[in-house]
């Protein structure tokens, strides 16, 4: 390979290791509760906490999660697969070393599509495997990290609980790309319903190995693993800073250091944590305190046909179904609207206008408050009557917005909240009528500039009739009867 | 009356159903025996008389009242110090372990007390299960009860000697390439290593998970199948024990061997062996034929590769097992300036060097570069010792020879050269290679006055046939199971 130049153009070739926590009933090795919020240790027994002479049994709602997974992204399940033993001493982890799988994972040769800006690209699926997670420990002193504690305490609820690691292979080009693979993996877990996967509690965690090479070259670059991104933004922002460091090394002649890097969200920048010097020997081998995995086909294809509609299809359908541009889809999938938009359909609420009233106002709504869309408190009926009463004139858009506000805030049914606030739209031509008559007398210089052609003085008609209505005059008919009176 | 303690556990089981003796008594005239021979025998690290004697008590109120009592209610046992008792220490004779006390029972310990055995101690070992002479335990020095100046065996040494010193009808142990059977041959007791999984190895303080099996140690055939039959079984909480239900270890029991097929292993003959060791099994053989069964020669080609298998598939897998002792959560902890230097201080003064040799040994074995020199070519080796295995079954019920290849040594003897203590193991851990069942039969005594074991084995859940063939063998040679000798513990 020639000395790189200025002139040098770089390609990013990324890969991702994401872990992604089961949220099975028990740990992946003994009976323990996965429940979160327990005092410390005391979600724990002999088998997590590696006292000696306990042993470890695999947890088959983790393997058929496990299974589920693979076949949703289109692997190969292993007809025989076994566990081995990771070694290494760490404090958090109980028996120093944690029991993963190896050679022959249970799932491998997958794919998953991701799309960017209109472009579709398969991102290859190396693996994925099984093992349990490890404890947590925190550091007690000044620093807060473990150099300079005074001591370290460790909370060992965690430990043993399943963990998945997706690997994908290093098809990955830009930190975008990297974004919609993670949110793509994110809605494909959730569908399946195996994991809560929310990347800033940890329950899903991602890693990324950045290098760059010359574009268009077959070669690899030396690997960066930079780790510790907690959203899909920080994500983004981690690789295109390693991405930026990289080339400017590379740039200036100098040599990238095989590292695991920190990303540190507040500094906006990643930081060594471990150079390649340190990296440890894991002496894997097989786990002989449990027997091989062998799933039977017949499980496999029972797993196979119970597996949901999964993101792509839901997306195909939604936009073949009822029409909706693809932005609106993939809003609606990423934040897992799509039950709640089907259910308003059902309802009778056309797709278009229910998805508008999703992707804009509960998902705004949402952020406001902290919670994800999907556990906004707004079932389909709630939506398509909101539909219905914007339709048929009831509620203007406004007093829509406002009505459902109140919907959200537990007010109710719409038609509840409308009729309790008295906000329905007045759309009594009798009515209205006398208003107009009012607002004409009391500003009759705007009246006479209408009279005599200047459509715009209108305005200030109408809007002393919704002054006098309180919002609440059908705006069409105002117009309409203005018009009558002054044409 | 012979005394009670000289009696078998099925007597004393006879006893105490007849009411002619009370679960109390019976306890109490061991924990006696206990005082009286322990202090030249030393066989327990811990004793548990108060609990022993509250548990005897109970039974005695239950049988009185009309209530049920276990199959074994009112039996002696001793356990080996590295089953795990709940709160009660449990230190596989390390320092790293001392004062450890688990929170939860072993799957073998709550089926002995759920049959009423009566736990009267924990046994000394060699550190870890690892050694041949019980030579390695941090805490005490146990001895043979034939004769005091010689070693037990190991590394079941204690639960052994405090069979044969009548201390106990009845004790478990731990056998990972010969620790029940070798022991057993040295102190002139039945041991039994039963196949890979009839016995859940849940709460057994691992040393070689793919090699460690729990199994009982008894004056009688009859002992020895009886703790077995009430401690086999599947587990929940063991992924390796078998699933099936345990074959019936006592219907059969006295069915003789006639017509049995009885293999002489070519390859256990070697020369250069203890004369009298061989003479003796030479002569079980013949009893064997005269009692009906049919013998021919046979051979397992691979079983000499064994020893070389072992000694890198065990060290392998227990210094992954041994990491979990660092410090952190339970046992010695030594104080360091950061987590590393306290794991590498606990450990560097917290392990004996014998272990410490096989942690080096294994964590060498699986390192990147060499795995596949050493445990996989050593896993390849195994794979070879069972299809031998599985030849020589198909023209034998059973497999003999000698279980080992000298009788009990003396203090100090082996303990210069590990290798020569390791080669205790020749006879015994193609078994725990091949995951089959095997046993040590005392068939008489060599010119010191000193056991000597035969070893037989049997095909995968062979145990039944194994202990048949025993029995008859036990039965004809009608040996007196209570050391005598010049230098043996006194007799009761």
């Amino acid at each position: 390979m020639s000395a790189p130049t200025q002139a040098t153009r770089y390609e990013a070739v990324i890969g991702l290791e994401v872990h992604v926590e089961l949220a099975t009933r028990t740990k992946m090795f003994c009976g323990c509760a996965i429940d979160f919020g327990g005092e410390p240790n005391t979600r724990t027994c002999p088998v997590c906490l590696g006292q000696p002479g306990s042993l470890p049994v695999a947890n088959r709602a983790a393997v058929e999660s496990a299974i589920r997974l693979g076949l949703a992204l289109g692997c190969d399940i292993a007809p025989w697969s076994e566990f081995h033993r990771k070694n290494y001493f760490y404090p958090d982890m109980p028996k120093n070393y944690q029991i993963s799988q190896y050679d022959v994972p249970i799932c491998a040769h997958g794919f998953l599509d991701v799309t960017v800006d209109g472009d579709t690209r398969r991102i290859g699926i190396t693996r994925v495997h099984m093992e349990e997670d490890t404890g947590k420990s925190t550091h007690v002193g000044t620093s807060g990290r473990i150099h300079g504690a005074d001591h370290s305490l460790i909370d060992y609820n965690r430990a043993g609980i399943p963990l998945l690691e997706v690997v994908s292979e290093p098809d990955v080009r830009s930190a975008e790309q990297a974004r919609a693979y993670l949110a793509e993996l994110r809605a494909i877990v959730r569908t399946l319903g195996i994991s809560d996967a929310r990347l800033e509690e940890g329950s899903m965690r991602c890693d990324a190995n950045v290098s760059l090479r010359p574009a268009g070259r077959g070669v690899y670059g030396t690997r960066v693993e930079v780790k510790n991104m907690n959203s899909l933004r920080s994500l983004a922002h981690a690789i295109d800073y390693e991405i930026a460091r990289q080339t400017d090394l590379l740039t200036a002649g100098e040599e990238v250091a095989q590292e695991t890097r920190h990303w540190d969200e507040a500094a906006g920048a990643t930081s060594t944590l471990r150079a390649k010097e340190e990296v440890f020997d894991y002496r894997y081998f097989p786990e002989p305190d449990l027997v091989p995995i062998e799933p039977d086909a017949a499980w496999i294809g029972q797993l196979r046909a119970d597996l949901p509609e999964l993101p792509a299809t839901t997306r195909q359908r939604l936009a073949e179904q009822h029409g909706l541009a693809p932005d609106t889809v993939a809003t609606l999938v990423e934040a897992d609207l799509v039950p709640l938009l089907e259910a308003a359909v059902r309802a009778g609420a056309g797709a278009g206008e229910a998805a508008n009233w999703l992707t804009n106002e509960v998902t705004g709504w949402a952020l406001g408050h902290g919670v994800a869309p999907a556990d906004a408190p707004l079932d389909g009926h709630q939506l398509a009557e909101l539909v219905a009463l914007v339709r048929g004139g009831t509620l203007s858009n406004k007093l829509a917005r406002q009505v459902l506000e109140d919907v959200l805030a537990g007010g109710g049914s719409p038609a509840d909240v409308v009729r309790e606030r008295g906000l329905e739209q007045i759309s009594d031509t009798d009515e209205l009528a006398a208003v107009v008559d009012l607002a004409i007398a009391e500003n009759a210089e705007a009246a006479e500039q209408v009279r005599a052609g200047n459509d715009k003085a209108i305005g200030a008609l109408v809007g002393a009739v919704m002054r006098a209505t309180k919002g609440k005059a059908n705006p069409r008919l105002v117009n309409g009867l203005l018009r009558q009176r002054l044409g | 009356m012979t005394a009670l303690v000289a009696q078998s556990a099925g007597e004393l089981t006879g006893l105490l159903e007849a009411g002619d003796v009370s679960a109390e008594e019976v306890v109490r005239a061991h924990l006696d025996r206990i005082d009286a021979t322990d202090g030249t025998v030393r066989a327990y690290l811990r004793r548990l008389d108060d609990a022993a004697l509250a548990h005897a008590r109970d039974i005695d109120r239950r049988r009185r009242a009309g209530e049920r009592v276990g199959a074994l209610a009112g039996v002696p046992v001793a356990l080996k110090d590295n089953l795990a008792t709940k709160g009660v220490e449990t230190t596989c004779a390390s320092k790293i372990l001392e004062h450890y006390r688990p929170p939860y029972d072993a799957t073998v310990v709550a089926r002995l007390r759920a049959g009423d055995a009566v736990v009267v101690g924990k046994t000394n070992m060699d550190e870890f299960a690892m050694g041949a002479s019980t030579e390695n335990s941090a805490f005490a020095r146990t001895t043979n009860p034939w004769d005091t100046g010689r070693v037990p065996g190991g590394s079941s040494g204690g639960s052994a000697a405090t069979v044969a010193a009548c201390q106990v009808p009845v004790a478990l142990g731990s056998d990972t390439g010969g620790s029940v059977r070798q022991p057993g041959s040295f102190c002139g007791v039945v041991g039994v290593k039963p196949t890979y999984g009839l016995v859940s190895r849940y709460g057994l303080l691992a040393f070689a998970s793919s090699l460690d099996q729990i199994g009982p140690l008894a004056r009688t055939v009859t002992d020895a199948a009886r703790v077995l039959q009430a401690i086999a079984g599947p587990d929940p909480y063991d992924a390796t024990a078998l699933p099936e239900p345990p074959p019936d270890l006592l219907a059969r029991l006295e069915d003789g061997v006639e017509g049995l097929r009885v293999g002489v292993v070519k390859e256990y003959q070697s020369e250069g062996k203890d004369d009298t060791v061989r003479a003796r099994v030479r002569e079980a053989i013949q009893r064997l034929e005269k009692l009906g069964a049919q013998t021919r020669e046979i051979s397992v080609p691979h079983a000499t590769y064994g020893v070389a298998a072992y000694y890198l598939i065990a060290p392998s897998e227990a210094s992954s097992n041994l990491s979990r002792y660092d410090g952190v959560r339970y046992g010695l902890r030594v104080p360091g300036a950061t987590t590393e230097r306290m794991m590498a201080a606990t450990r560097e003064a917290g392990f004996g060097p014998e272990v410490k040799r096989r942690i080096m040994i294994g964590t060498y074995a699986l390192s990147a570069g060499y795995y596949d020199a050493y445990y996989a070519q050593a896993q390849r080796v195994r794979t070879l010792i069972i299809r031998d295995f599985e030849a020589a079954y198909e023209h034998c019920d059973v497999l003999v020879g000698p279980t080992s290849p000298s009788t009990a040594f003396a203090f100090g003897e082996n303990l210069a050269d590990p290798l020569s203590m390791y080669l205790q193991d020749i006879y015994t851990n193609t078994a725990n290679l091949a995951g089959i069942p095997a046993l040590s039969l005392p068939v008489g005594l060599d010119d010191a006055g000193l056991p000597v074991g035969l070893q037989i084995m049997a095909p995968m859940r062979g145990e039944a046939t194994m202990l048949r063939a025993a029995r008859a063998l036990e039965a004809d040679l009608a040996l007196d199971p209570v050391p005598r000798g010049p230098h043996a513990v006194e007799a009761p």
